[in-house]
């Protein structure tokens, strides 16, 4: 009979220290394709926590499930201890085909969710400006999404996001339409952000030297239905800067470890 | 901040030396662009001219020849009494469905249910042939102005209507979603995402509406009663006087070109700013 208590007592530990908490996340969608099967994780708090797992593997449905734009067929979501179906004030959303209005300019987008919050126009603008500057946008601010490149307009989306300061910020495979250089200037830059921003971040990705590079832990999913294979800690923030990571000895092992994981999905 | 910073001017000099280079090669070698529309216009009057000296037929003047009816009746005032009594039922009718034909296509592109209700009247009056239904409409409202108002209605109403439901149906759903992730509520939804967003196929649809109109109001002049514009174009065939007929028929179709110009200035000036910053094809 203790037992189950326990656990019981050790969830509720969980979700109230933990970020984000999943709790038996199933999502069946209604054409019957079956996208995730029991998902329970926690997502601490500060950390940045990578999705990693083959195509079609349910990792952009469990990002959106948490963000509260998906609703799960069974199981919970707990932000800051609070069980939550919606989208809230304490999560924002980087988008992978950046979402940004092709008929608003940059200040516009990226103040955007202030302007549904009914907040005024200058405002509103200070804020964004800020937020512009931080990503490295400013003269930009009266562009519009089209005349902006590919990396651009993903600042754009991840200052939108910055903006509303919330403190849990989740991201859809944020740098895949962008190329290879500019992405991984952005991984730099998302970096040095974040060291200043203090913020948890949950981010889906496909590429395995991503996760390693950026994230703290990171989540590996197994293909349709989507199952946690394994939690790999991928710290290596702690005692590192982001130019010697890729050069570190335990980069590469992980890289190493997490492919050698996925392979057997592939084949 | 300092690599930020060599990243951005990287990034402005390959946006402007881009748009530059194409506008400069485009201008050097082809002109500017109004000079090939001015040299259409030539092309085409060029033809008319020489088709009517030829002449192809006792029933087609010349360009010069309807240039001068067409001032004539312009100082006559014949343009000015006939477009008295034709404008009115126009106006009329594109009033009513500028406003209850957008909001009849967006209600639908919200609304299932509204959608299953209209949708199979608005393709059978979409692919009705107006003409026949004339005579139906004068027997039943006589031969004033309400019978008008119906032809043009009738002629411009499935263009908008079904244009305008399909601008709300093609709204992005990342944006939607973006829009959720942000608590923005229905409301918001639609008036900041939905709309504008539609608003491209909206005024599309106006625009073909419009001159569906145009073709309602001249088909009503012409199969109900003969006045206004139709009185013209009927009563100077009838005459022999095929300049002057020429020059009416010239006179509505600027009319409507003009309008829809403005139309389409108009959008772009309120809803789609940044389609004024694109140099090539909209949307």
């Amino acid at each position: 009979m203790d037992a189950p208590m326990a656990m019981i007592e050790k969830n509720q530990d969980t979700r109230e220290t933990a970020a984000v908490t999943v709790e038996g996340i199933s999502m069946h969608y209604p054409g019957g394709v079956h996208a995730l099967e029991d998902i329970c994780l926690s997502i601490p708090r500060g950390k940045m926590t990578a999705f990693l797992g083959p195509s079609g593997c349910g990792k952009t449905t469990l990002l959106k499930i948490i963000a509260g734009l998906l609703e799960p067929s069974s199981g919970d979501v707990f932000v800051n201890g609070k069980k939550t179906t919606a989208p809230g004030p304490e999560r924002a959303f980087v988008f992978q085909d950046f979402a940004l209005l092709p008929w608003a300019n940059v200040l516009r987008n990226v103040a955007f969710g202030l302007e549904l919050r009914g907040r005024k126009k200058g405002e509103r603008e200070e804020i964004a400006r800020k937020f512009i500057a931080q990503t490295g946008l400013t003269g930009f601010e009266h562009h519009y999404p089209h005349q902006l490149s590919g990396g651009m307009r993903q600042r754009a989306g991840l200052a939108r996001a910055l903006v509303i300061n919330a403190e849990i910020l989740l991201m859809d495979e944020p740098f895949s339409a962008v190329d290879e250089q500019m992405r991984r200037k952005l991984q730099e830059d998302l970096l040095s952000l974040l060291a200043v921003e203090n913020k948890t971040v949950i981010f889906v990705t496909h590429s395995i030297e991503e996760a390693v590079y950026l994230a703290d832990q990171t989540v590996i999913l197994s293909p349709r239905p989507g199952r946690i294979a394994k939690i790999v800690s991928t710290d290596l923030h702690s005692d590192l800067t982001p130019d010697q990571i890729r050069r570190d000895r335990r980069y590469l092992d992980m890289v190493d470890e997490i492919w050698g994981g996925l392979k057997q999905y592939l084949e | 901040m300092k690599t930020r910073k060599t990243d951005k001017t990287v990034g402005t000099s390959q946006i402007g030396s881009g748009t530059k280079t194409d506008r400069s090669f485009a201008s050097v070698v082809l002109g500017p662009v109004w000079l090939w529309q001015l040299l259409s216009l030539c092309t085409v009057f060029g033809i008319w001219e020489i088709a009517g000296r030829i002449p192809i037929s006792l029933a087609f003047p010349s360009f010069t020849a309807t240039c001068a009816a067409f001032f004539e009746m312009i100082m006559d005032g014949s343009f000015a009494t006939a477009y008295a009594s034709t404008l009115p039922p126009l106006i009329i009718g594109i009033l009513i469905v500028s406003f209850g034909g957008v909001a009849w296509g967006v209600f639908m592109g919200l609304s299932r249910g509204f959608e299953w209700t209209c949708m199979s009247l608005l393709v059978i009056l979409q692919t009705a042939p107006v003409a026949a239904i004339v005579p139906l409409i004068t027997y039943a409202y006589g031969i004033d102005m309400t019978s008008k108002v119906i032809v043009v209605v009738i002629m411009s109403a499935p263009l908008v209507i079904l244009n305008s439901y399909k601008g709300i149906r093609s709204t992005n759903p990342s944006l939607l979603q973006m829009c959720r992730s942000f608590q923005g509520n229905r409301w918001q939804e639609i008036t900041k995402i939905i709309l504008p967003q539609a608003s491209g196929m909206i005024f599309a649809g106006l625009r073909l509406g419009i001159s569906g109109g145009f073709i309602g109001i001249v088909l009503a002049e012409l199969l109900i009663t003969p006045t206004g514009i139709g009185d013209l174009i009927t009563y100077n065939r009838a005459s022999a006087l095929y300049a002057h007929m020429f020059a009416a028929i010239a006179s509505i179709i600027i009319f409507s070109t003009l309008t829809l110009t403005v139309l389409q200035r108009l959008e772009h000036k309120i809803f789609r700013p940044e389609l004024g910053t694109m140099s090539g094809q909209v949307n």
